[in-house]
């Protein structure tokens, strides 16, 4: 058996205690250790986004970080963004104006939503295609989902909701 | 697509982390905002026994600026391009640090971190080649300074830092009052590695060049272009002089062919962006556009 160490990781404000191999990825200890499969792995080298999660605020991907380094740092998950039973409105946006099909890119692409909306909260098309392109998505040719952070962009400004 | 066991240490001071190399020597590998290292080892591309990571090391991560900047290693490329004391005195670093990958990328990834990995294909090596800047390298038994064309020069995906020695921090002396800046950069979708690139500086003497400095990367290797330079050199800037130091660099950079572009197709690139840069720098020369 190899070395292993213990960390807690403060992931959605719960802090849980798991004994890992360094080697382990953030985004394993994420799905395997704590149960919350919602953050999903594409390629596993930091190519296509779908594991992206925030890291104190910043969005970083999953995939590139080891789960010992996620220590001391408050991480949310797809999980953690809605409120309760509530969707978060990046989500709603998605679900209304058609943003998934399949649903693999989708925690990725809400989280980089979510994060681009926090910079500015009234982005251009350009401007949400530049900064979501960290973001691979196979079947929605991207129009839904530029529509859909846009959609939630204004619904966020109505509410005076802050990303 | 999972890596191979290692042994995993995290210092938190500078002293304690070369004092980790030196035992592990070869055996051992900096992982740093870990964008480029763990997908090699992801990959099981790289197999290194023991992973130093140095992010607990709060003494590396520093912008500091009177003219001159000095980057701290471990500074984030984030922090790099938000930075105001960046962009006010050394506004091609705030461009070109925006065109390396997406910015969950350059939320992890680090200054140093970029130019030690010394990607062909990446900004971080020919801006600074560029910009004439320097590095120090400390190991336990000391410390020496490098210039960017020591460290990087004629390497690919390696640097002439020993295995006990860490990239501390990163020079770049302040421009002249009379020099312009450009950057251009053509890759298929925005946040990709270049097809190629050029970085430019010139300065200016009235309406002639008095120096230039040209580092281009999407080769074989990130390289000064000193030929398309010195054709520069008191020549009038107009599009007579950056065609033919178009010319000259693009039959001097090192390049190679990939599955991205031919090696004709980026010796091509070359001329054209160097052209383009130098258009760029010679029409911002005074820090009109800041």
């Amino acid at each position: 058996m190899a070395e292993t160490i213990t960390v807690v990781l403060d992931v959605n404000g719960v802090g849980k205690e798991i004994s890992v191999e360094p080697r382990k990825t953030l985004a394993d200890a994420i799905r395997e250790d704590l149960g919350l499969t919602g953050t999903h792995l594409g390629c596993e080298h930091g190519v296509c986004g779908a594991c992206t999660v925030l890291m104190d605020g910043e969005m970083v991907r999953s995939c590139l970080l080891f789960a010992v380094q996620g220590a001391g740092a408050e991480i949310t998950t797809i999980e953690g963004i809605g409120d309760g039973g509530e969707l978060h409105p990046m989500q709603r946006a998605f679900s209304e104006y058609h943003g998934l099909q399949c649903g693999f890119c989708t925690p990725g692409m809400i989280l980089a939503g979510i994060d681009v909306l926090r910079r500015n909260p009234d982005p251009g098309p350009q401007e949400i295609r530049e900064e979501m392109g960290g973001n691979i998505c196979r079947c929605t040719g991207y129009q839904k989902i530029v529509e859909s952070v846009q959609a939630a962009a204004a619904e966020m400004s109505k509410e005076g909701v802050s990303a | 697509m999972k890596p191979a066991v290692f042994s995993y240490s995290a210092p938190e001071s500078i002293e304690e982390a070369l004092g980790l190399l030196a035992e592990h020597g070869s055996e051992a590998k900096v992982l740093a905002g870990g964008q480029s290292l763990v997908p090699l080892l992801n990959f099981r591309l790289a197999r290194p026994a023991h992973i130093v990571d140095i992010n607990g090391i709060g003494e590396l991560s520093y912008i500091s600026s009177n003219g001159s900047l000095r980057l701290g290693a471990l500074t984030r490329l984030t922090a790099v391009e938000e930075s105001g004391d960046v962009s006010s005195g050394h506004p091609i670093i705030t461009r070109a640090v925006s065109h390396i990958g997406h910015r969950a990328i350059r939320n992890r990834g680090t200054i140093g971190g970029s130019l030690a990995h010394n990607d062909p294909a990446a900004e971080t090596p020919a801006l600074l080649l560029a910009l004439d800047s320097e590095v120090t390298a400390r190991s336990a038994g000391g410390e020496r300074t490098l210039s960017a064309q020591e460290l990087v020069g004629d390497r690919f995906f390696e640097t002439s830092l020993g295995d006990d020695e860490l990239l501390t921090e990163i020079r770049i002396p302040a421009l002249a009052a009379s020099s312009g800046w450009g950057f251009q950069e053509l890759s298929r979708r925005h946040g990709d590695f270049a097809l190629a690139g050029v970085a430019a500086v010139v300065t200016m003497d009235g309406g002639a060049i008095s120096s230039a400095a040209l580092g281009a990367f999407g080769g074989a290797y990130a390289a000064r272009l000193p030929e398309a330079e010195a054709a520069l050199v008191g020549a009038e800037a107009g599009e007579a002089a950056f065609a033919a130091a178009g010319e000259r660099a693009a039959a001097e950079f090192p390049t190679t062919s990939d599955v991205h572009g031919s090696e004709e197709y980026r010796r091509h690139l070359i001329g054209v962006l160097t052209g383009r840069a130098l258009a760029e720098a010679t029409s911002n020369t005074g820090g009109e556009n800041g």
